[in-house]
């Protein structure tokens, strides 16, 4: 599990619509569906994933289709995470933060975990079979990951209001699905690892990344959820621990790294692991490089199991400066249980003085490189009704019975560019002053002044002793 | 070679001590004829006046902030022009409606012209050219109808029915279209009826009835109010006077339905079928003064930063006057289209209280009930309350169904706009007949009386803008001015100049669509962030850099100086000692 942090923003389409201004004969509520999915991990970890998902039918209608030649990818490589992030995204939200999943989102608890990631996506969806008319979707989502090893003096068990410090008293009115689960696919029908409390009143199976999950499953729109007490306090108590060695590495993942030595040269390196047993698959790999490093494409260089993996298919795109970053694409195979490596070569520009960040020697962020695939299951899923399926199940969707789509960003890259000396002007300065005044200063005086011998004057002892020696000498004295 | 001269300096040198006629003529020589030293001399000035003549230009020019030239001197005009806002008024008489010996008189011009003081060295005077003529007989014909606003129907277009310009028709005195305790009519459009009159000196009498008319239909006092603001007199404006949103090129008007409980209201609102009914015909009208763009939103669990007072004798909520200056700001955080749009935006709120808080009231200064529910806040917007109707409450079933009904809400908010916009209702002498509205809600020359309003804050804009970035330029050194921030203020000046002669020759969207230009061109050039590169350039910085460079060269020439000045004075007095 990567505990760093890095918030991929994406600019998909700012295109940023309120839930309002709807139109049509028979008014219809905009439909709401919210979702929070509780995962323990065997480190004692909890990964919490928000989903809010708008979906409005709006005129916005798409003119003749899409054109491809308006769309746009950007990356922003690093932001600094902070409530800045949360509020505008919060204020999204139809029932705000005042109802709902939304009311857990509380920013200091949020920002104190050890992994955070939240976005936003904007998109037409067909409203029927046909797609004669679109609907707009607005789908936020939020994933932290709480450390409840550590915060919990030792212990793995959690409960809600350890986690946000605040627990939960009704769904959002406006939703028309307000879900809760939490993954319990670690009790085995023999062993029963872990407990929650209260029971849930239904079980979900669903195969996520390839693999089957069980979860347990609380309707926040069920009066009978709060039954009892007027909140909700979901808690998981671990009884017995599995070793983490059984822990499921998922089929694709992927590293970056940038290597070399020196200000002059470099390579960009990208490691593709496929841990699958037995089945092959092609990876689409997007590479966005800064016009800054100039890549020798000659020195592409694609290795699985220590020989040459041809790509099938390959986009490249040079950069321009100050215009435009390289664009490489590729459609690599990845062998089964096989590592492939995909390195390149580049070059450091040198900026111009203007062009350096405020902080030039902490250097510069390349953003991550993007891995799209349809990654095989182990087991043989059902694609889900896209409506009835909860939202999760829809994050890596099952094109087929036999795979699952997976988009994967690595690590965004910190390159250090050659920079200038920036107090340079002033030594520069100070070198031409000390120059002037030397030189103009002596030469001034040899051309200005007039130079005469000066008659020594001595005193009388000096000429004394003076005489004395010269008579010594046998010298006429002074 | 210094010990080769040295037997003749030592002789020059060794008398010295002495007086006499001897030693005037070696201190001459002394300065006239050691070579050596008048070659140092002027060594030491031909580097001074290197450093004079070629030095210092050169510093100066290579560290100058680059100033493209400015039209100063037409800048400084702008100040003190005479602005001149003439009105073009056609004046047609019904046969009967003035004396027969007057009748003969016409056609004739007549101008009137009133000057409005102002606090600042603008001068400003409206002009009001009155072309008197006798009605054709197209119109004649048109008189014969039975009401006045058939009458005004017949009319034939006028010829010139622009902008800014009025016709105003005179009947006779006796005629049966106007009611009889009402002088005059005022029409929808731009056009005007006043009755005439038999008495003698019949077209002075008249002349003023018209020049009323007039007035009150393009350039009132309010209208120069809310042009001009601070620039009148104190007296002029009272307090109550509105202020109206800035002049600018767009708009953008968001509605906002505000549901705080949507657990017990389920509210609808057809704002799309109301803005296309009334909301898009208005602005249609206006679209002269700027771009609109319009689009609404439905806001859950916004609340109004008041806690509303229980009103125990009418089992009602209310919201005290005083209070509502707190009611937007919680409120304005959820809204968030200000930060989109570069215009202006103006927010229309409908606020459905929760549950618990209904109905809720606005109660006014001195807590009465405000009728419209509603309060508007000058160059924000308008908030209105819209109460449920407490029979829904009669169901077990919640969240309640509510349908905004939405004539009532876009009348208060067209209203609220109206204000907005600063056409308030007109107000006219008790004798004066006001045709209502066209449908689309604004009289013609309402527009107009807009325009002029615009175009005369407009040109003050502009004025006030270019005179402080001159005024700034003359203070401030550092300011940089690049050749198209230049071009702008030339552009802007152009502009303004066109604007005010086209002013002064009565072609109102001329004169408009020139001071837009203006006010464009000149913000620009005072708001381009290139002025400011060097601004924060400190002195000291300055120094910091120039004094090692000019310290040794300037030390060795100013000291040879000196001592070149010191030793000519000393020979000039052991000269005139010697005399």
């Amino acid at each position: 599990v990567a505990m760093a942090a890095p918030l991929v923003l994406h600019l998909l389409l700012a295109l940023l619509l309120g839930s309002g201004g709807r139109s049509g004969a028979e008014p219809e509520r905009d439909s709401l569906r919210e979702e929070l999915v509780l995962t323990p991990l065997p480190s004692g970890d909890v990964s919490a994933t928000f989903q809010f998902r708008t979906r409005w039918d709006s005129e916005l209608q798409l003119e003749g289709g899409t054109n491809h030649h308006f769309l746009r990818y950007a990356v922003l490589p690093r932001e600094v995470v902070c409530t800045e992030n949360l509020t505008p995204w919060k204020k999204l939200l139809p029932c705000s933060s005042k109802a709902g999943l939304s009311v857990l989102l509380k920013a200091e608890r949020l920002f104190h975990t050890s992994y955070h990631s939240q976005a936003v996506h904007i998109r037409p969806v067909c409203r029927d079979a046909h797609c004669v008319s679109v609907s707009w979707e607005l789908r936020q989502t939020l994933t932290v990951v709480f450390d409840a090893f550590t915060t919990g003096q030792g212990k793995k068990d959690w409960s809600l209001f350890r986690m946000f410090s605040r627990t939960i008293t009704e769904a959002c009115p406006l939703a028309s699905q307000s879900h809760i689960y939490v993954d319990i696919s670690r009790n085995s029908q023999e062993n029963e690892t872990l407990e929650v409390s209260p029971p849930p009143t239904s079980t979900y199976q669903a195969v996520v990344l390839g693999d089957r999950r069980t979860y347990a499953v609380y309707d926040l729109l069920n009066p009978a959820t709060f039954s009892g007490s007027r909140s909700l306090n979901l808690q998981l108590r671990w009884k017995q621990f599995q070793d983490i060695g059984s822990q499921l590495v998922p089929f694709l993942h992927a590293q970056r790294y940038v290597s070399g030595y020196g200000l002059q040269k470099g390579e960009l390196s990208t490691v593709l692991h496929n841990t699958h047993p037995y089945r092959a698959f092609p990876v689409l790999l997007l590479e966005t490089v800064p016009w800054y490093l100039r890549l020798y494409v000659h020195t592409l260089a694609i290795t699985t199991k220590g020989k040459e993996n041809k790509p099938s298919y390959i986009h490249y795109q040079p950069a321009q400066d100050r215009l435009r970053p390289h664009l490489l694409e590729m459609l690599i195979q990845l062998p089964a249980n096989s590592v492939t490596k995909v390195s390149i070569q580049f070059e450091r520009a040198l900026l111009k003085w203007t062009e350096y960040t405020p902080d030039p020697n902490h250097g510069f962020y390349v953003s991550p490189s993007v891995l799209s695939a349809l990654v095989p299951n182990l087991v043989g899923a059902k694609p889900a009704n896209w409506e009835e399926s909860p939202l999760f199940s829809t994050m890596f969707p099952v094109s087929d019975s036999s795979s699952y789509f997976v988009r994967l960003y690595t690590e965004p890259l910190l390159v250090n560019l050659p920079t200038p000396d920036f107090s340079m002007p002033y030594n520069v300065i100070c070198l031409t002053c000390t120059v002037v005044a030397v030189c103009y200063g002596s030469f001034y005086n040899l051309l200005t002044r007039t130079f005469h011998l000066e008659e020594p004057k001595r005193s009388r002892l000096v000429r004394w002793l003076a005489n004395i020696i010269r008579r010594i000498r046998g010298v006429p004295p002074v | 070679m210094a010990e080769g001269r040295m037997p003749e300096r030592a002789r020059l040198e060794r008398p010295r001590g002495d007086r006499g006629d001897r030693e005037r003529n070696q201190a001459l020589a002394a300065l006239t004829l050691d070579p050596e030293k008048i070659r140092g001399k002027h060594a030491a000035l031909c580097f001074a006046t290197m450093a004079v003549m070629l030095g210092l230009p050169l510093w100066w020019k290579t560290t100058e902030t680059y100033r493209a030239a400015l039209p100063y001197s037409q800048i400084g005009h702008l100040d003190s022009m005479l602005l001149r806002l003439r009105v073009p008024v056609s004046v047609v008489f019904i046969q009967g409606s003035l004396p027969i010996v007057d009748q003969q008189k016409l056609p004739f011009t007549v101008v009137n012209e009133r000057d409005v003081p102002l606090k600042c060295k603008m001068k400003l005077k409206c002009r009001f050219q009155l072309a008197y003529r006798m009605a054709g007989s197209h119109e004649e014909k048109a008189f014969k109808k039975d009401t006045i606003e058939e009458a005004e129907a017949a009319l034939p277009l006028p010829k010139e029915d622009t902008l800014g310009s009025l016709n105003i028709f005179v009947i006779p005195e006796k005629s049966s279209l106007l009611p009889k305790d009402k002088m005059s009519y005022i029409g929808p459009k731009r056009t005007a009826f006043v009755r005439g009159t038999q008495v003698r000196q019949a077209l002075t009498v008249m002349g003023q009835r018209i020049l009323q008319v007039a007035q009150s239909m393009s350039l009132t006092d309010e209208v120069l109010a809310a042009a001009l603001g601070d620039r009148l007199p104190e007296d002029k404006v009272s307090l109550d006077k509105r202020r109206p949103l800035k002049s600018s090129l767009g708009y953008e008007i968001t509605f906002s339905l505000l549901n705080p409980d949507p657990k017990s209201h389920e509210v609808h609102w057809d704002i799309e079928g109301a803005v296309e009914n009334y909301v898009q015909p208005f602005l249609s009208l206006l679209s002269v003064v700027g771009n609109f763009s319009m689009d609404s939103q439905i806001l859950y669990y916004a609340m109004l930063g008041v806690t509303p007072r229980f009103d125990a004798a009418s089992s009602s909520y209310t919201l005290a006057a005083y209070s509502l200056p707190h009611v937007i700001n919680p409120v304005e955080a959820r809204l968030g289209s200000r930060a989109t749009s570069l215009y202006p935006v103006i927010n229309f709120l409908l606020y459905v209280p929760e549950r618990a808080h209904s109905p809720l009231y606005i109660q006014d200064k001195d807590g009465a009930r405000v009728a419209t529910n509603a309060f508007h806040s000058p160059r924000w917007g308008g908030i209105m309350v819209y109460n449920v109707d407490p029979s829904a409450y009669n169901t077990t079933k919640y969240p309640v169904k509510v349908d905004v009904d939405m004539v009532p809400v876009m009348e208060v908010f067209l209203s609220q706009m109206r204000l907005l916009f600063g056409i308030p209702p007109p107000q006219m002498p008790e004798n004066f007949l006001l045709g209502d509205p066209p449908r689309e809600g604004l009289r013609s020359w309402e527009v107009d009386r807009l325009v002029w309003a615009r175009t005369v804050e407009n040109v003050a804009t502009v004025v006030t803008t270019l005179t402080s970035l001159a005024e700034l330029l003359d203070k401030i050194g550092n300011i940089v001015i690049k050749d198209n921030v230049a071009s702008e203020v030339y552009r802007a000046v152009d502009a303004i100049q066109e604007a005010v002669v086209e002013l002064s020759a009565g072609n109102l969207e001329l004169a408009f669509r020139y001071s837009r230009e203006a006010v464009t061109s000149s913000e620009k050039a005072f708001f381009d962030p290139s002025l400011l590169h060097l601004l924060y350039f400190p002195d000291d910085q300055k120094f910091a850099i120039y004094i090692p460079l000019f310290l040794p060269m300037a030390v060795p020439i100013f000291l040879s100086m000196i001592k070149i000045i010191v030793e000519n004075q000393k020979a000039r007095k052991d000269i005139e000692k010697v005399d």
